[in-house]
């Protein structure tokens, strides 16, 4: 990483002269957008290594405007010639399209002028054997956790670590850089009586190396997750109260955030639509989203426009506060950015979340199971039945019943239905257990009624 | 093809490859091979009727790898010099932790496809941005022909061009051109604050003339129309165990996600899917019989060959019922002495090659579709799905109707909402009792995510009857 990391200058110095080939090729704004990073994974599986797999890359996206006619291209030929021959298509390409009235980039005075380092990145470089020790710490732990963990799909260590610069016709240019370290483990048990196998997983994804839990802890909790799978069955068909643990919970939290995500919102295909300032939730609901959090996985000093990032406030005690907007899905929707472009390289920005996370409320997650009779503990969601435009959902579920304000018996191949406008709003509990385990995070939520199908 | 693709193309030459495999051939390492692409990609897309997006990608690179026994090297590079190259063979050959081997590698033979499953010039593949413009336009204001109710109509048309070569320590040396081309019309209806969703869409390792053909761009905007109408009026689905009809094609998913997946070769050589020791046992009704087939010209799953330059073929999984086979690549079939399938494949040169399905349908079996759906009292008509799930190992999957009707006495009454079906892979074809004469293939919209990576594939179905499978839905 060291001798690209050296090259920063030589982007900067790129990103000017791609810019100003463009505005000769007739662009009238432009900007651009270089990432590069390198990737080491390795993955063990039952105590030998199944896989080493290293990988540097890198990608140049550019984005010009022809008046109100735009397109992107992007490439990972850095060559000047063939950069050259980049910019020139790329403007004949944004001929050739429809004039978007409100398509330009962000006003000149919007752009991010300084911005604190967000402590994102960690210079750590582990060895092969490193990593392939510390995969086998985690997967040795899961398999000896109990007798009934009898195979592994394996335990997986990647550290990467890159770079993303950022310039437009304005004459912003920025660039961050960023590391991630994550430990995953697979592990299967057998049913002793039934012969019947499950999977389940436990990870754990850190900015920093230092701050990743013991190989040992993780195995453990995914040896745990998985048994605690094993004899699990179907249910009758019925209606009843649903808790969704803090991995599904922050499934469900996602379909909040691409349903105030301003590009389905002006698409008209959002269920949360022409809702602002309305109640969309019980009032125990407040949610933020916020990029620039120290160390957070969804951190980042400036958005995919070059506009800094910020807190903005979602979801207060119930009711919309704000939509998730870059730019362009601002105006459409007659409001300003709320500094959420998100950027791949190539693509025009789309929204996207930073740290989107829902606040904590007072309740243990043994005290929300204790206040069940009769109902589901879910721990896994499966499928793709969610209907964006209706908020109509409908998944596969697998997880625990729940007895006499206790977790009973596992269940499986059932399924919880309901929409997601009503789901909402039912929320009566919400857990104290935050963890930020990914840019999405919610705590344990009880919902006040869901449909499980099953018998 | 109408040339053989040369390592030329990606400023190579043949020594520089013999070097670097040579480099790869240590003691204990097997098989390795370097994986040259480069691949453009295009796409247009409208919205609230005007064509406002266009992008073009292009991308290049090797990916180089080395197995010994179960073992994996993998490195990738985006240069492509003799420099890189040694770079990447040196980590592919870091698992292997062993002194040059002594055998000498066979010199690689030049070689072409067998078949030639997608002839498309270069020049038929390259369309002007013009004219992909003038074909969304036209399913715009057809999809708002179609109903006044429709009030935004999302269409996009992208298109990629694959170059591959692959050299193998096997000896083979071997390229193909990979082109392939997908529209997509999505719906919007909106009727007294009732809005929803309807979508449709096709395509293959076709050029531009075939979504012309048949007037089929006409036929994807009319038919993503008539589902977002359609769903206006949908009642909210029923929930528990019912018989259900799936429609012919697109509901071949159920095969995909219910058995395809776990007869993947490495899930058996680990032991970690549902059906490990299946092979020989039943696990569908006798009128189930089930292959994959990457041999089917113009398919979307379809290649001339995999991505480790085995010709692709044609795999009975499942014949009248009783399990037969499993799809593999090289590694696992060297491993499980099994037969190569030729359905090793990879995303792109920067991922690994994992066995992979192309396309995968049920054969046509013998009874009138109308008496399959006569035969229900009560239950599910499913025709068109969104996506599928499965967990290999416990075996259960689910896939999500989006267009579905109530089946009572034997009629098709009322259009409900989507909802997803939930049932377990090794159990749910023995359910299969009545099989449609009417097979038919996808549309060619399909694509498969695997640890990360997604490939494009098909399916296809003849309308069938499930006795008993749990419907997700919310109504008793």
């Amino acid at each position: 990483m060291s001798d690209t990391l050296q090259q920063t200058n030589g982007y900067a110095q790129l990103a000017a002269d791609v810019l100003a080939r463009a505005k000769a090729c007739g662009a009238t704004e432009a900007d651009i957008v270089v990432a590069d990073g390198e990737t080491f994974s390795v993955q063990v599986r039952v105590g030998v290594v199944d896989r080493l797999s290293k990988a540097r890359e890198k990608r140049l996206g550019l984005r010009v405007f022809v008046g109100k006619r735009s397109a992107c291209t992007s490439t990972s030929d850095f060559s000047i010639e063939s950069l050259h021959r980049l910019v020139d298509e790329t403007c004949t390409l944004a001929k050739a399209v429809v004039a978007d009235e409100v398509s330009g980039l962000p006003d000149a005075s919007q752009m991010a002028a300084a911005w604190p380092d967000l402590d994102l990145y960690d210079s750590t470089k582990l060895n092969p054997d490193h990593q392939i020790e510390l995969a086998k710490r985690a997967e040795a732990a899961a398999m000896a956790a109990d007798q009934r963990i009898t195979n592994s799909e394996g335990a997986d260590f990647d550290s990467s670590s890159g770079r993303v610069v950022l310039g437009n016709s304005h004459g912003f240019i920025g660039e961050y850089r960023s590391s991630s370290f994550s430990l995953a483990v697979s592990p299967i048990a057998t049913d002793p009586a039934s012969g019947g196998m499950q999977r389940d997983s436990w990870y754990e994804v850190q900015r920093k190396f230092l701050k990743l839990s013991t190989p040992e802890s993780i195995g453990q909790e995914a040896a745990r997750r998985t048994l605690r799978r094993l004899g699990g069955r179907k249910v009758a068909t019925k209606r009843v109260p649903v808790i969704f643990d803090q991995e599904t919970a922050g499934s469900l939290l996602g379909n909040l955030c691409s349903a105030v995500s301003g590009y389905g919102l002006y698409k008209r295909a959002s269920f949360l639509l022409d809702q602002l300032g309305n109640r969309i939730a019980s009032d125990l609901i407040t949610v933020y989203d916020d990029g620039r959090m120290f160390g957070g996985l969804g951190s980042r000093p400036f958005d995919g426009e070059g506009l800094a990032t910020r807190k903005n406030t979602i979801v207060e005690r119930g009711v919309l506060k704000s939509y998730l907007l870059d730019t362009y899905s601002g105006k459409k929707l007659g409001l300003a950015s709320t500094g959420n472009a998100s950027r791949s390289v190539g693509e025009s920005p789309s929204v996207g979340p930073t740290n989107f996370y829902l606040v904590p409320g007072s309740k243990s997650p043994q005290e929300m199971i204790a206040s069940v009779k009769d109902g589901l503990y879910v721990t896994e969601l499966i499928g793709f039945g969610i209907n964006m435009v209706t908020g109509d959902y409908s998944r596969g579920a697998c997880g625990y019943w729940i007895e006499n304000g206790e977790l009973a018996y596992p269940v499986e191949e059932i399924t919880i239905a309901g929409n997601l406008k009503q789901m909402f709003q039912d929320i009566e509990m919400v857990g104290n257990d935050l963890v930020f385990r990914s840019r999405v995070a919610s705590p344990t939520l009880k919902l006040a009624e869901l449909m499980v199908a099953g018998n | 093809m109408s040339d053989s693709v040369q390592l030329a193309r990606f400023g190579m030459t043949d020594l520089e490859v013999r070097h670097a495999l040579d480099r790869l051939n240590v003691r204990d390492v097997d098989y390795a091979d370097l994986y040259f692409e480069s691949r453009v990609s295009e796409s247009v897309s409208m919205e609230e009727g005007i064509v406002k997006r266009a992008a073009k990608s292009i991308s290049q690179g090797v990916g180089v790898r080395a197995t010994a026994g179960e073992k994996t090297g993998f490195a990738y590079s985006d240069e492509l010099t003799k420099k890189d190259l040694e770079i990447a063979a040196d980590t592919a050959r870091y698992i292997a932790n062993s002194p040059k081997g002594d055998r000498g590698l066979p010199v690689p033979v030049q070689r072409r496809p067998t078949k030639d499953l997608y002839p498309i010039e270069r020049a038929k593949a390259e369309v002007a941005t013009a004219d992909r413009v003038a074909l969304l336009n036209a399913i715009d204001a057809e999809a708002r022909r179609y109903d006044p109710r429709i009030k935004n109509v999302l269409a996009s048309f992208n298109t990629e061009y694959k170059v591959v070569v692959v050299a193998t320590s096997d000896g083979t040396l071997i390229g193909d051109v990979q082109p392939l081309s997908r529209l997509q019309v999505t719906c919007i209806a909106e009727e007294n604050g009732n809005r929803q969703v309807g979508s449709f869409g096709g395509g293959g390792r076709v050029g531009f003339k075939f979504y012309h053909d048949e007037e089929r761009y006409i036929e994807y905007a009319r038919e993503a129309a008539r589902e977002a109408i359609l769903n206006l009026s949908a009642v909210d689905a029923p929930a528990g165990v019912m018989p259900v009809v799936l429609g012919g094609g697109w509901p071949g998913i159920l095969l995909h996600e219910a058995i395809g997946h776990g007869l993947e070769a490495d899930f058996n050589r680990k032991k970690t899917s549902a059906f490990s020791s299946l092979i020989g046992k039943r696990v569908a009704s006798d009128v189930c019989t089930i292959v994959d087939d990457g041999t089917l010209p113009f398919r979307r799953g379809s290649l001339n060959m995999d991505d480790e330059g085995t010709p692709t073929g044609r795999t009975v999984l499942i014949e009248k019922g009783i399990l037969r086979g499993y799809i593999t690549d090289k590694l696992n079939a060297r491993l499980m002495g099994i037969p190569l399938t030729g359905n090793g494949r990879r995303e792109s040169y920067q991922s690994v090659v994992l066995p992979r399905m192309t396309n995968t349908f049920m054969l046509a079996g013998e009874s009138d579709p109308a008496e399959i759906l006569k035969s229900v009292k009560r239950g599910l008509y499913a025709v068109t799905f969104g996506g599928g799930q499965v967990d290999i190992t416990s075996g259960k999957f689910v896939f999500s109707a989006s267009e579905a009707y109530l089946i009572e006495d034997g009629k098709i009454t009322k259009p409900v909402k989507g909802a997803t079906l939930i049932g377990n892979g090794p159990e749910i074809l023995t359910k299969v009792s009545m099989v449609g004469h009417d097979l038919k293939l996808d549309n060619g919209i399909g694509t498969c995510g695997k640890d990360g990576q997604s490939v494009p594939v098909g399916v296809g179905l003849p309308t069938l009857k499930i006795d008993e499978i749990t419907v997700g839905g919310t109504q008793r």
